[in-house]
C-alpha cells in the first residue's frame, strides 16, 4: 500500500523542518515523508547552541535520534543537500543522486549567516556563528587567541560575544554599527544601561563603528574603521544579521522578495501551490521571522493544511528575551512608540543597573510594549498583558516596581489571564491548556507538565508562568498539598518520625526502602539524619554522607572551601588558659580569629586536613566541640549575674553553663540558643533566644520560642517564678516536644505560629502534661543527655574517621590548591566570590 | 595508594566507537564512602568521583562548582531528581544541583553545567575516563 501514499519532501532538517515531520507524523500516518538535510547530524537545537561551550555535547543539543525518524517511518538522508527541483516532474534532486518524486514540497532550509562585503572577511581567524561546526571551528581557534571581537551587537552578537568570554578569551570587543546595542529590540537608554552590565561581565563595546576593512597577514590582525580608528585583535566572529537560505527556490523559479527569503502567502504556499516554505528561509508579509516560535508556527499551518485543515499564518509576536547568561533583557510588544501616541512608565535605577519602560495607551487602559533591562522578571506576565489586550490596573507603575503595599500576588495575575492566552509561545501552550493538564491530567509538577503539554520544553521562559499556573490550579481545585518532606517521601517530618521511632529504624537506607522511592536527595537526607540523631544519638558520622555537609565534616564550610572552628564556651565563661590555649591553635594554623555573637571565639580558615590535628591540640586543652555546625544547641548566653553584677538576683552563668551542659550535642529541626539574665534588666538577651530564663525575686521565669534572624520575635513566657529542677523539668519536655512535631529547618518561634492553639496549647502540654507524656518526654531528654559524646573528640582518637578529613583520596597530604586568602588588619581572609 | 601509582593510565578500547578512551586510575573502591563522593587530583585538574551505593553506579564530575566557582562538589550530597530518578549530586554551598549524566543544573535556568567523566570498576580500583584518544 505504501506506493498510494502521497509523498512529503521537507528540505532541510534544522529545527522547524524536523518540527513539522513531528506535527505531521502527529496528525496522520498516510504519508510518505522523506527529508533531505544539508548538515551532517540530526536536527538540533540552534536556540541553545552556545551551551555547547558550556560543557553540552551534540548529542545533548539533538532534538531527536535516528530511531525516531525509523519509528515514525520517514526517511532521512543528512549530508546530502538538494540541488534541484524540478517543478514540472515534481521531482528533487539531491547531491548525492537521489531523485525523489513529491505530491507536496516543504522548504525549510532556514538562513545563513549575513557576511557583508568587508575585504578581508575571508582571512583565518574570522567566523560565523550558526551551526555546530561553526562552533567547533571557534572553540579550536580560541585557544591561541587573546583578543577577540564580534561585529554585531545585536541578539545572536551579544551571545556570541557572551561565548567568547565564556572560552576564556582575555579581551572581547563588540563592534556596532548603529549608535546603540541591540538597535531593533532597545532604546537609547536601555542601550546604556545594558552597555554598563556588560562592561562589567568584562565585554567592551564600541558603538558607531563602521568596520571598512579586515587587516593581517593571512590571518586576522586588526579591524579598520571608517573613522580612521583601529581595533588591534586576532578573532572575529560575524553576527551581523540573517540571509534567509532562498538560492534553491530561486534556481526553481520560485517567486522571491528582493532583499531575500521565499514569497509564501498566509497558508505558506510559495508561488507554487504544491511548494511551501516555513522557518527562517520564509518571507510572509515583507518578514523574515527569525526566531524559533513562529518557525514552530508555520510547521503547524502546513502540517494541519496538507491533513485537510485551513489554517492560516498570520504574522507572530516578536518580543524577545536575551537569554545571556548574567545579564537580563527583554523586548515586548511595541518597545518604541513614545508620546503622543502613548505615555511611558520609565523607572530606572543606574545604582543596580535596571531600566524599565511600559508603553501605555493615553486612556491607560492598556499595555503596548516596553522594555527591561536588569530585571526581566515581570517580562512573562508584561508580554501576556500586551497579547491579551488585559485592562491595565488604576497604578500600572505597579507592574515594572511591584504591588506597594498592595495585597495583589503575583500568582493571582496569572491565573487572571484568558483560556487562549498563550503561555509557551514555542510549543504554542495556552494557559486553558496547561490548566487542563492539571485538572484532567494530574500534572502537578513541571516535568508532568512538560510531558504532557511540552509547554517550557522550548526555551524554557515560560517555566515560571507554568509553575504558578499549576499552583494556581491546584489551589483553586482546593486541592491538598501535602506538606511532605520531599519527593522521596510521602510523609510529614512528624509522621516519618514516628514512623522511624516506632519501628526502631537506624539508618536512612532503611528509611528509604521501607517508606521512601527514588534514590533520595539534599532535603530528606539530611531530615532524616536529624531525626535518627534526636531519637538515637548515635554518632553523627556513621552516616556521614547523609549529613549536610557541615554536619559531615564536623565544621561549617566557609567561602572558599576551607572550614572554621568553633569549640564550646558554655555560657561564654572561659578561663586565661583555655584563651592562651585557643590563640597558640590559631596561631600555629593560620586562622583568623573573632568573637562570635553567641559569646564564645570562632576560628576560619582552617583547611579540612586540618580539622583533626587542630581538634586534637584544642581537646587536649580542655575544648569539646561546640556544635556550631549542627542543627543543635548552639549556646546559651549568660549575663554575669549575681556573682559580679550589683543587681543581679542569681547565678546566671552557673545556671546558663549547666543548661548548656545538658543540652549540648542534641540535634533538632533547626539550631536551638538559649539565653540566662540575672534579672529582668536581660543583658543575656534570653527573651530572643528559643529558651531563655530570668532570674526573679521568687526564682527563674522561663520564655520560650524567641527568635534572632530575619524575623525577629519575642520569647512568650512559659512558666514563672519556678525553681531550677522545675524550669528544666519544662525545658525537657519542650525540647522534645519540638523535636518531635516541628517541620525541618523551622525554628521553635516558626513552629509556635503554625502551631494551632498556641501559646496556651503548648502551655498545656508542657506545664498542665495535658496529653500525659510529661514523663515520656523527659526520659527521652534524659537518654539524650546521658548518651552525650563529644564527635570531634571520637574523629580524633579513631584513625578511620580521620582519614576523611582529607582533600583529595589519591594525594591525602595535599591541600585544595585553589584555597586562597588576602590579608585585612593583620589577619587573613577568604577572597571574594 | 601512592600517587605515581595513580597517575598511570591505562588504555581499553571502547567497541563502539573504535576510539580509545583514556583511562585514569583515581583511587580505590573503599576510598569513597557509600552513597558520597570524594575528590580526586588528576594533574592540574580536580574531579568528584561519587560512589552511588545505592544504585551500583559510580559517577564523576568536575569539582568546582560554576555557581561562585567553589571546590566542593565532592563534598556535596548525592541523590535523584524526577519520575526517572536521575541521579544529582547537590553542591554544599548553596544547594544547585546537578545531574550526575548530563552535568546540568537542575535547580536553575542560569547556572552553568558541569562536565561529567565516565567511570569504571576494576578489580577494586576506579577508573575515570579523562580523554579520548583515537587510534
Ligand atoms: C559566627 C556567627 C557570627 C559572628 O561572627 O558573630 C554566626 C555565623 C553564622 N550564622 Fe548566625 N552566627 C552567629 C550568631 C547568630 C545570632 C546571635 C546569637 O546567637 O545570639 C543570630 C540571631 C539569633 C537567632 O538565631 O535567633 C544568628 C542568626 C542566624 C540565622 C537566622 C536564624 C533565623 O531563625 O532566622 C542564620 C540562618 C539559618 O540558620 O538558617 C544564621 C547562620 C549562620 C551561619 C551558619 C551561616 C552559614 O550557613 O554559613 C554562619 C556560620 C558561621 C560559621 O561558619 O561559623 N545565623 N546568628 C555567630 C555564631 C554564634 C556562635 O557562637 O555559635
Ligand atoms: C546562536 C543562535 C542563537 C539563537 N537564539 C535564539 C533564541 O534565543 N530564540 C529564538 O527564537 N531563536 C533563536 N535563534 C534562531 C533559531 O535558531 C532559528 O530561528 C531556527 O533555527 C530556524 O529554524 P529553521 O529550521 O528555519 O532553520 P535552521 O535551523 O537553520 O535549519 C535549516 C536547515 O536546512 C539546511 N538546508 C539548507 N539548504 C538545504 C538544502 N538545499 N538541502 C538540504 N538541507 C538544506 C541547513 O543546512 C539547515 O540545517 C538562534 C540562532 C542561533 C544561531
Ligand atoms: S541582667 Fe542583671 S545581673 Fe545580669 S548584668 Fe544585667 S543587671 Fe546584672
Ligand atoms: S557555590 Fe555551589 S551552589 Fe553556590
Amino acid at each position: 500500500m505504501e506506493t498510494t501514499k502521497p509523498t512529503v519532501v521537507v528540505i532541510g532538517n534544522g529545527m522547524v523542518g524536523y518540527k513539522f515531520c513531528e506535527k505531521l507524523v502527529a496528525k496522520s500516518k498516510d504519508f510518505n515523508v522523506i527529508v533531505f538535510g544539508e548538515e551532517s547530524r540530526i536536527a538540533y537545537d540552534r536556540v541553545h547552541l552556545s551551551e555547547y561551550f558550556s560543557g553540552k555535547t551534540a548529542d545533548d543539543l539533538s532534538l531527536s535520534s535516528s530511531d525516531w525518524y525509523k519509528e515514525n517511518g520517514i526517511t532521512l538522508y543528512l549530508g546530502d543537500p538538494v540541488q534541484e527541483i524540478n517543478r514540472t516532474a515534481k521531482t528533487v534532486h539531491s547531491l548525492h543522486g537521489m531523485a525523489i518524486q513529491y505530491d507536496y514540497l516543504v522548504l525549510a532550509t532556514g538562513s545563513s549567516a549575513f557576511v557583508p562585503n568587508i575585504p578581508g572577511v575571508e582571512k583565518d581567524g574570522v567566523f560565523v556563528y550558526r551551526t555546530i561546526e561553526d562552533l567547533e571551528l571557534i572553540q579550536s581557534y580560541a585557544g591561541k587567541a587573546k583578543r577577540g571581537a564580534v561585529i554585531g551587537g545585536g541578539l545572536l552578537g551579544l551571545e556570541a560575544a557572551k561565548a567568547l568570554l565564556d572560552l576564556g578569551i582575555p579581551e572581547t570587543h563588540v563592534v556596532e554599527f548603529a549608535p546603540r546595542l541591540m538597535p531593533r529590540q532597545i532604546d537609547d537608554v536601555g542601550s546604556k544601561m545594558l552597555q554598563y552590565k556588560l562592561s562589567q561581565l568584562g565585554l567592551q563595546i564600541h558603538l558607531n563603528k563602521n568596520t571598512s576593512s579586515i587587516e593581517g597577514n593571512g590571518k586576522i590582525e586588526a579591524l579598520q574603521f571608517a573613522d580612521d580608528s583601529k581595533l588591534h585583535v586576532d578573532m572575529l566572529v560575524i553576527s551581523a544579521g540573517i540571509r534567509p537560505r532562498d538560492e534553491l527556490a530561486r534556481l526553481s523559479g520560485l517567486e522571491v522578495g528582493s532583499r531575500g527569503g521565499i514569497l509564501v502567502n498566509e497558508k505558506l504556499q510559495t508561488s507554487d501551490a504544491s511548494i511551501f516554505a516555513i522557518g527562517e528561509c520564509a518571507l510572509y508579509n515583507n518578514m523574515i521571522y527569525g526566531l524559533v516560535a513562529p518557525g514552530y508556527d508555520m510547521a503547524e499551518v502546513v502540517a494541519a493544511n496538507i491533513c485537510g485543515g485551513s489554517k492560516s499564518f498570520t504574522g507572530f509576536d516578536m518580543s524577545t528575551k536575551l537569554k545571556l547568561i548574567g545579564v537580563d533583557v527583554a523586548s515586548f510588544g511595541d518597545p518604541f512608540i513614545s508620546e503622543p501616541e502613548c505615555r511611558s512608565v520609565i523607572f530606572e535605577d543606574t545604582h543596580k543597573g535596571t531600566y524599565k519602560r511600559i508603553n501605555i495607551t493615553q486612556d491607560g487602559k492598556h499595555l503596548l510594549g516596553g522594555i527591561l533591562i536588569g530585571d526581566a522578571s515581570a517580562y512573562n506576565m508584561l508580554l501576556q498583558t500586551v497579547n491579551n489586550k488585559i485592562v491595565l490596573p488604576p497604578d500600572p507603575e505597579d507592574l515594572i516596581l511591584g504591588s506597594r503595599g498592595g495585597a495583589a500576588s503575583e500568582g493571582a495575575g496569572v491565573m487572571n489571564l484568558p483560556d487562549d492566552a498563550l503561555i509557551c509561545s514555542c510549543e504554542a501552550v495556552s494557559k486553558g491548556a496547561i490548566c487542563a493538564a492539571v485538572t484532567e491530567q494530574n500534572a502537578c509538577t513541571i516535568d508532568q507538565m512538560k510531558k504532557c503539554t511540552k509547554a517550557g520544553t522550548g526555551c524554557g521562559g515560560c517555566v515560571p508562568m507554568v509553575k504558578d499556573l499549576i499552583a494556581g490550579t491546584m489551589k483553586s481545585q482546593g486541592l491538598y498539598v501535602k506538606n511532605v518532606i520531599c519527593e522521596h517521601f510521602d510523609y510529614s517530618r512528624q509522621e516519618l518520625f514516628d514512623l522511624i521511632k516506632i519501628n526502631g529504624i537506624k539508618t536512612y537506607d532503611e528509611t528509604l526502602n521501607l517508606y521512601g522511592k527514588g534514590d533520595g536527595c539534599e532535603v530528606c537526607k539530611p531530615a532524616v539524619a536529624s531525626i535518627m540523631a534526636s531519637l538515637w544519638n548515635d554518632m553523627i558520622l556513621k552516616q556521614d554522607t547523609i549529613q549536610d555537609s557541615n554536619d559531615r565534616y564536623l565544621a561549617n564550610i566557609q567561602k572558599g572551601g576551607t572550614y572554621s572552628v568553633v569549640p564550646r564556651i558554655a555560657g561564654g565563661e572561659i578561663t586565661p588558659e583555655k584563651l592562651i590555649a585557643l590563640g597558640e591553635v590559631a596561631k600555629k594554623y593560620g586562622l583568623y580569629t573573632k568573637i562570635t555573637g553567641g559569646q564564645r571565639i570562632d576560628m576560619f580558615g582552617a583547611h579540612v586536613s586540618d580539622l583533626p590535628k587542630i581538634w586534637e591540640e584544642l581537646i587536649a586543652a580542655g575544648f569539646e566541640s561546640g556544635h556550631a555546625y549542627g542543627k543543635s544547641l548552639r549556646t546559651v548566653k549568660s549575663c554575669v549575674g549575681s556573682t559580679w553584677c550589683r543587681f543581679g538576683l542569681h547565678d546566671s552563668v552557673s545556671f546558663a553553663i549547666e543548661i548548656e551542659e545538658r543540652y549540648r550535642g542534641v540535634r533538632a529541626p533547626h539550631k536551638l540558643k538559649g539565653g540566662v539574665s540575672g534579672c529582668i534588666r536581660e543583658c543575656a538577651e534570653a527573651q530572643g533566644k528559643d529558651f531563655g530564663i530570668i532570674a526573679t525575686e521568687k526564682g527563674w521565669n522561663l520564655y520560650v520560642c524567641g527568635n534572632g534572624g530575619s524575623k525577629p520575635q519575642h520569647a512568650q513566657l512559659l512558666a514563672a517564678d519556678v525553681d531550677k529542677e522545675t524550669c528544666i523539668k519544662y525545658l525537657d519536655r519542650f525540647l522534645i516536644f519540638y523535636i518531635k512535631t516541628a517541620d525541618p529547618l523551622t525554628r521553635t518561634a516558626t513552629w509556635l505560629n503554625k502551631m494551632e492553639g498556641g501559646m496556651s496549647y503548648l502551655k498545656n502540654v508542657i506545664v498542665n502534661n495535658s496529653l500525659g507524656i510529661g514523663a515520656q518526654l523527659e526520659a527521652e531528654m534524659q537518654y539524650l543527655v546521658e548518651t552525650y559524646k563529644c564527635e570531634w573528640k571520637e574523629v580524633v582518637e579513631t584513625p578511620e574517621l580521620r582519614k576523611r578529613f582529607n582533600h583529595f583520596v589519591n594525594a591525602p597530604v595535599e591541600k585544595d590548591p585553589t584555597v586562597k586568602f588576602e590579608s585585612m588588619r593583620a589577619q587573613i581572609k577568604a577572597v571574594e566570590w | 595508594m601512592s600517587l605515581s601509582e595513580s597517575l598511570e593510565f591505562q588504555n581499553v578500547q571502547s567497541s563502539v566507537t573504535g576510539a580509545r578512551i583514556k583511562w585514569f586510575i583515581a583511587c580505590s573502591v573503599e576510598d569513597v564512602p557509600e552513597n558520597g563522593g570524594a575528590c580526586v587530583k588528576y594533574g592540574e585538574e580536580q574531579i568528584a568521583v561519587y560512589n552511588f551505593t545505592r544504585r551500583g553506579e559510580w559517577f564523576a564530575t568536575q569539582n568546582l562548582c560554576p555557581h561562585k566557582q567553589q571546590m566542593v562538589l565532592s563534598r556535596g550530597m548525592i541523590g535523584s531528581h524526577g519520575e526517572h530518578c536521575e541521579p544529582k549530586v547537590a553542591c554544599p554551598f548553596h544547594k544547585k544541583t546537578f545531574s550526575l549524566l548530563t552535568g546540568d543544573c537542575l535547580n536553575s535556568d542560569d547556572c552553568e553545567s558541569i562536565k561529567t567523566y565516565p567511570v569504571k570498576v576494576k578489580e577494586g580500583k576506579v577508573y575515570i575516563g579523562v580523554g579520548i584518544e583515537t587510534i
